[in-house]
């Protein structure tokens, strides 16, 4: 039978046709190159709420494996302003990770937050962009947008509000978050500094006694130096964050930008 | 007896070579309250003459921002304009996203303009029954005015009106034409409501709750392009202007045209 | 006779295998570039006082053969801005088809530019924009054009503009730029001319071609998939000029005296 769609001369018969072939796959251990969608852009990001503003940090290192592409490229980004200069933006978005997705994010997200403004005539709220932001990034559960978000803003009762994201949606309102390659080395450091985890009072005893030190929201100076410290231990100790600091402190005046430089190597 | 034949779908010329369906079309537009619309060298404005269906409603609204650099005057039904001002938002906006710049005005116009076009030529069809101005500033030479009319034309003007009695608003401007170009913001608004006065019946006055301003502006210093987004202003915000034109009811000298500025700015601080 | 193809040259499978026809075959996966097949190495840029200069070697290689070594891999847009390729070429090309065809679009809304200030043209800025996003949503397609795109020209602000996109839709901006084996070999030299904008804003155009002629032959003497025939242009608001015949001069090989490998040696 397999004799019969041989296209062996030996063999008679009229087995002419390419469809009569057999289809051979690639041989043992060939391997295809297949087209990778991702990569890491390095770098890190921040955000802690105070009691009345909100500061949302990056650096503005962008890498590719060992080497930096540009020493300033931000991923602090003012969202939701009524023109492109977002001279009156009322929200800021950081993303780090996969950079163009990271764009295509806030690129998104800004769009939507144009067109609420068109449809309702006022800004969009930090609680409803939130929302709107973990559905963008759901819907893409499958292909999903590889970049941590964060989205900071003052809440409706003027309250420093910051939403921290995973790339498929997951998301919650917390005081601090650090976000990207340096998350691990700064969000203990956040645990420590702006909850005072491990910190009790003094002489209070030992065991269970231990009395916690009294939490307290922090003024807009002590979280200024905090992240500029946290920033600096991370580029001490990670290749992939440096070069420069953008910070965004948004009040109810505004949104002010910060640039500090750090270390380049 | 003397049916029109020709008039019940927008695919049948008659035998006079006109489409009747777009004719209509043209007189929906005017029925619409009068809107004006002025551009010169630095800025382009737009001002409407609102109207309430009775005193207890509220006033139509007539002017639209449609992004940062462009904004449109409707006269006719209120409800086409919408979806024509909803193309255009996601148009200018598709264009930011993909260009990142300012959407030429032409272009979107052109795309209004082929957009209404196809309403003209397909049977089961309505052409759009709202007539526009297009005012807007981009860089292909600062502040532009376009004219957009049911049947799909459109056309750059340099000052226009159109609407219900508009005819006397035009008037106005064929006179003032040639001062247009070199006027400035507050100069621009004054002549704009003057030619809106023009059109107003009888015993009617132009009131903060019935007249609308909006402008859109341009400017160039070293090289550095700042534009003056399109903003709407109503009620309170147009009082200083409506008294400003109101000054001099004869006279167009431009001397008083820097002292209504100067009150225009004291109200709006 | 014997009218079977084998008689007549075609290849007997029990000696070559059987022919696989799945490409003729419609059916099936949709195929999409999974590797880029003729490739053109790095592309290297830096800004200065009045503009930005860009430049890459004629050379397409297939593999490690220097296939094609008349390959121009900078593109005039519209007389505003070059665009610099790096990677595959028949995608290269096929942008270059797709930008001509934009730039027509573009040409007909608005008269030919006299300089690369011209307003109401796409400037650097804007065509960067729109090639990232057409890059990106080819990798959401999962059908990558296999390229890393330097874009030179001026901003909205008649400024210097250097920006890079690459297959994944991947953008940064810095006052020097390299696509490649550059990014690791020409960049910190021109880092060393033109570490911020600032300093970039400094550099006189020749200084600035000097240092990229440089760089040029840094990556001639280290970089195997490249060629000493190359393209230079410079965009400044006076326009774009691309030179396509350029050659490295004064080319010295003594640093390889003793390196085993380079060069004519004997032993």
């Amino acid at each position: 039978m397999a004799a019969m769609f041989s296209q062996n001369p030996i063999m008679n018969g009229p087995n002419y046709s390419f469809n009569d072939a057999p289809r051979v796959n690639a041989p043992e251990g060939a391997r295809q190159h297949r087209f990778d969608p991702y990569t890491d852009n390095g770098g890190s990001t921040l955000a802690i709420a105070g009691a009345d503003f909100a500061i949302m940090a990056g650096d503005t290192r962008s890498t590719s494996g060992y080497s930096i592409n540009s020493r300033y490229s931000p991923k602090v980004f003012k969202i939701g302003g009524t023109t492109s200069d977002q001279h009156d933006a009322t929200l800021v978005l950081s993303v780090v990770g996969f950079a163009a997705d990271g764009e295509a994010l806030k690129e998104k997200l800004d769009a939507i937050c144009k067109m609420y403004r068109y449809r309702h005539g006022k800004a969009m709220s930090v609680e409803a962009c939130s929302r709107k932001l973990s559905m963008i990034l759901y819907q893409k559960r499958f292909f999903p947008y590889y970049a941590y978000a964060i989205l900071g803003g003052l809440d409706e009762e003027g309250k420093g509000a910051v939403y921290s994201y995973d790339p498929v949606g997951s998301c919650e309102r917390e005081q601090c978050r650090a976000g990207g390659a340096a998350a691990s080395l700064i969000m203990p450091f956040l645990d420590n500094q702006v909850n005072f985890k491990n910190q009790y009072e003094p002489g209070s005893g030992e065991g269970h006694a231990l009395q916690e030190r009294e939490r307290r929201p922090l003024t807009r100076q002590e979280v200024e130096i905090l992240v500029k410290d946290a920033f600096d231990g991370a580029v001490e100790r990670h290749i992939e964050v440096g070069d420069g600091l953008q910070m965004m402190v948004i009040t109810k005046e505004g949104i002010e930008e910060i640039y500090l430089p750090l270390k380049k190597d | 007896m003397f049916r029109n034949n020709y008039d019940n779908d927008p695919v049948t010329f008659s035998p006079q070579g006109r489409i009747f369906q777009v004719e209509y079309a043209a007189e929906a537009v005017k029925q619409g309250s009068v809107v004006v619309g002025i551009a010169s060298k630095t800025h382009a404005v737009l001002v409407a003459l609102k109207r309430n269906a009775e005193e207890l409603s509220s006033y139509q609204k007539k002017l639209f921002p449609i992004d940062e650099h462009v904004g449109i005057a409707i006269a006719g039904l209120t409800s086409d304009a919408r979806v024509l001002s909803n193309f255009m938002k996601q148009q200018c906006l598709s264009h930011r996203l993909t260009f990142g710049r300012d959407m030429p005005l032409r272009n979107l116009v052109d795309l209004i303009g082929e957009k209404a076009q196809m309403n003209t030529q397909h049977m089961g069809k309505r052409p759009y029954g709202v007539g526009l101005l297009v005012a807007g500033v981009d860089d292909r030479g600062g502040p532009h005015l376009f004219e957009f009319q049911p049947s799909g034309m459109t056309e750059e003007m340099v000052a226009f009106a159109i609407g219900a009695r508009s005819q006397m608003a035009r008037t106005y401007l064929e006179k003032n034409l040639e001062s247009f170009a070199d006027c400035g913001k507050e100069e621009l608004i004054r002549h704009g409501l003057k030619a809106l006065k023009e059109s107003l019946v009888q015993d009617r006055e132009l009131t903060v709750e019935n007249t609308s301003v909006a402008v859109v502006g341009v400017e160039v210093k070293d090289g550095k392009r700042k534009v003056e987004p399109f903003k709407v202003h109503d009620g309170q915000e147009v009082s200083a202007w409506i008294e400003g034109a109101a000054d001099d009811k004869e006279g167009d000298e431009e001397g008083s045209a820097p002292a209504a500025a100067a009150g225009a700015m004291d109200v709006d601080a | 006779m014997d009218h079977r193809p084998q008689a007549w040259g075609r290849p007997r499978d029990d000696i070559y295998g059987a022919y696989d026809a799945s490409y003729l075959h419609s059916n099936g996966p949709k195929q999409a570039t999974q590797a880029p097949i003729v490739t053109g190495t790095s592309v290297i840029a830096l800004k200065f006082k009045d503009g930005v200069v860009i430049a890459a070697d004629n050379l397409a290689s297939y593999g490690s053969l220097a296939r094609f070594t008349d390959v121009k891999r900078l593109r005039n847009f519209a007389g505003t801005s070059v665009i610099g390729f790096g990677g595959d070429v028949s995608d290269m090309q096929y942008l270059d088809r797709h930008l001509e065809d934009l730039a027509i679009d573009e040409a007909y809304d608005t008269p030919e530019p006299s300089d690369a200030t011209a307003q109401g043209h796409l400037n650097a800025a804007n065509l960067h924009k729109y090639l990232r996003n057409l890059m990106y949503s080819r990798r959401n397609d999962f059908n990558p054009l296999w390229n890393q795109i330097l874009i030179a020209g001026l901003d909205s602000e008649s400024k210097p503009y250097l920006a890079s996109v690459d297959l994944r839709g991947t953008t940064f901006t810095a006052p020097s730029l390299a696509t490649g084996f550059g990014a690791a070999l020409a960049t910190p030299i021109m880092r060393r001319y033109a570490e911020t904008d600032e300093e970039a804003s400094k550099l006189s155009r020749e200084e600035a071609v000097d240092v990229i002629r440089e760089c040029m032959k840094v990556l001639f003497y280290r970089d195997a998939r490249s060629m000493d025939k190359y393209s230079l242009a410079v965009v400044t608001k006076d326009g774009v000029e691309i030179s396509e015949t350029e050659q490295l001069e004064k080319q010295s090989w003594a640093f390889a005296d003793r390196i085993k490998g380079y060069g004519t040696q004997t032993v």
